[in-house]
């Protein structure tokens, strides 16, 4: 599509890539080293030196915020991407060829809609153990069948449109159709659902690793980070403010990227 | 003559779940002489629409057979769809609907052409030749369907229809979505094209006037049934079926 970007595209891409980069380049913009401990300088309020202040064990709130993101934006979006893709897969192959696997698929699909998220993701979780990639493996698990219903259904409307019969009449194998006529024109809500979820994912990862299931000490993480220094809420609230203020910027940020993708892919 | 299509003794039964079965087409036998043009009439739900997806083989019978040139449409659509389709193409009710909204007139156009085996720039060399025998400029083929009228999707439709030079053209219901002028052009355009290139044409449709002046023969279905064909003026001037003279009565 040749389509100019409009301004707010340019200014969310440019921002959510800058989170990117962020979290790709963290172990170079860290001004401290994040895992340093010094008990003298615990709980210090935030300051020139330290801009986010220091948590329990001295450790500089900034420099954690920075290499937290890491582990939460870039799992956030490896999640995110695998159940995109598996989910839109499993999702239009069903909805274009109909008949008995897709009665059989979709029925497991429901099985995994009917089970409450975080609790089957903790059960996965704790089946396979700790660690960040259990972590994203569980809520994968979980989390798919959402995307192959909106793949599903986007596909269904999609096929009833004549120009899919043109594009048999044309030649094309249901392969190069679905490539070619059905995926362009069900991206948009997918994308849309994907970039939605992020912040959704972010929280759920956090859970988990708030349940030792996630990200394991001494990692830093932004969800754990606000599940250990929630009780200092009253104390030495940026302990906790500044991680939870890092997942709203940066769930603020894909939830308006997702928005204006969503309106620059709309053909009219 | 040789006989374009053959439609022998074919029912279309769609299955729905829970509900009881729609018997859309009941034993229906027509052929297609070479180089006629043959009119099908009827209302909505009579089974016209189940007829065009029929003989482009986009969905098979549930009983009886179809030959396109004397072969088996279903095993030649197993073995070989390009060449099936090399011999019978198609245009859309909507035409606007009938192009995939994210690509190009020209990608659409040149799609048949390049599953052909045809080069990128051969055949956009092609398109503008096509387009330009649909009355429309070469320009048309870097445009988005939403950016054109309907009118000149609908030429861009018989450009693609025409692109593999097909000896049958169905057009399903494809001047019903256009306002009466732009319907005009639309029939003077497929007149034309029936004269100058070697084409044999089914004309769906649920106005018995333009099938009058537009048909050599004419099949009224009704039900999923054949109750009558003919000569158009035959038809009109002596409707023997209930169903034909209350279609006849409701010419303006």
């Amino acid at each position: 599509m040749n389509k100019k970007p409009t301004k707010k595209l340019i200014v969310f891409t440019i921002l959510a890539a800058a989170l990117i980069l962020v979290s790709i380049f963290a172990d170079r913009l860290c001004p401290y080293n994040p895992y340093a401990q010094d008990l003298s300088l615990s709980y210090n309020a935030p300051s020139a030196e330290h801009l986010m202040g220091t948590d329990t064990y001295g450790r500089d709130m900034f420099s954690r915020i920075i290499i937290g993101a890491r582990a939460s934006i870039l799992s956030t979006l490896a999640l995110v991407a695998i159940i995109t893709m598996f989910g839109t897969a499993v999702g239009v192959i069903c909805g274009y060829f109909g008949g008995r696997v897709d009665s059989v698929v979709m029925r497991i699909s429901d099985l995994f809609l009917a089970f409450p998220g975080l609790v089957f993701a903790l059960a996965v979780a704790a089946l396979l153990g700790g660690g960040i990639i259990n972590a994203v493996f569980a809520l994968a698990v979980i989390s798919w069948p959402k995307y192959s219903r909106v793949a599903r259904s986007q596909t269904l409307s999609v096929k009833a449109l004549s120009f899919i019969q043109a594009a048999r009449l044309a030649g094309d194998s249901p392969v190069q159709i679905i490539v070619r006529h059905i995926l362009p024109n069900i991206l948009g809500p997918i994308l849309v659902t994907s970039m939605l979820d992020i912040g959704t994912m972010m929280m759920e990862l956090a859970g988990l690793s708030f349940l030792g299931l996630g990200a394991q000490p001494p990692i830093a993480e932004w969800g754990s980070m606000m599940s250990n220094g929630r009780s200092m809420l009253q104390t030495y609230p940026w302990v906790v403010l500044s991680p939870g203020f890092a997942i709203f910027v940066s769930v603020v940020i894909f939830n308006l990227l997702g928005d204006t993708v969503r309106d620059y892919l709309d053909p009219k | 003559m040789d006989e374009m299509i053959t439609v022998n003794n074919v029912s279309k039964n769609f299955i729905s779940r829970g509900n009881s079965d729609t018997l859309a087409l009941k034993g229906v036998s027509f052929s297609l002489e070479h180089g006629e043009t043959l009119g099908i009439v009827g209302e909505s739900g009579s089974g016209k629409s189940t007829v065009a997806k029929l003989i482009t083989g986009l969905i098979s019978p549930t009983k009886g057979e179809i030959r396109i040139c004397d072969n088996d449409i279903q095993r030649q659509k197993g073995e070989n769809p390009l060449e099936l389709y090399s011999k019978i193409q198609m245009v859309f009710q909507n035409p606007v609907e009938s192009f995939n909204p994210r690509k190009t007139l020209g990608y659409s156009i040149g799609e048949s052409l390049r599953n052909r085996g045809f080069s990128a720039s051969a055949a956009s060399t092609m398109v503008a030749e096509l387009l330009e025998k649909v009355g429309l400029t070469a320009e048309f083929a870097t445009k988005y369907p939403h950016q054109v009228s309907g009118g000149q999707c609908q030429r861009a439709a018989i450009a693609r229809a025409l692109a593999v030079e097909p000896n049958i053209l169905v057009c399903d219901e494809a001047t019903s979505a256009l306002d009466v002028t732009v319907q005009k052009q639309i029939m003077e355009l497929l007149d034309e094209l029936r004269k100058t290139r070697d084409l044999s044409i089914i004309f769906i449709c649920h106005n018995l006037a333009l099938v009058q002046s537009f048909c050599d023969r004419v099949i009224v279905l009704y039900d999923g049934v054949i109750v009558e064909q003919g000569r158009p003026n035959d038809i009109i001037n002596n409707p023997q079926a209930e169903y034909t003279k209350s279609l006849v009565d409701s010419i303006l």
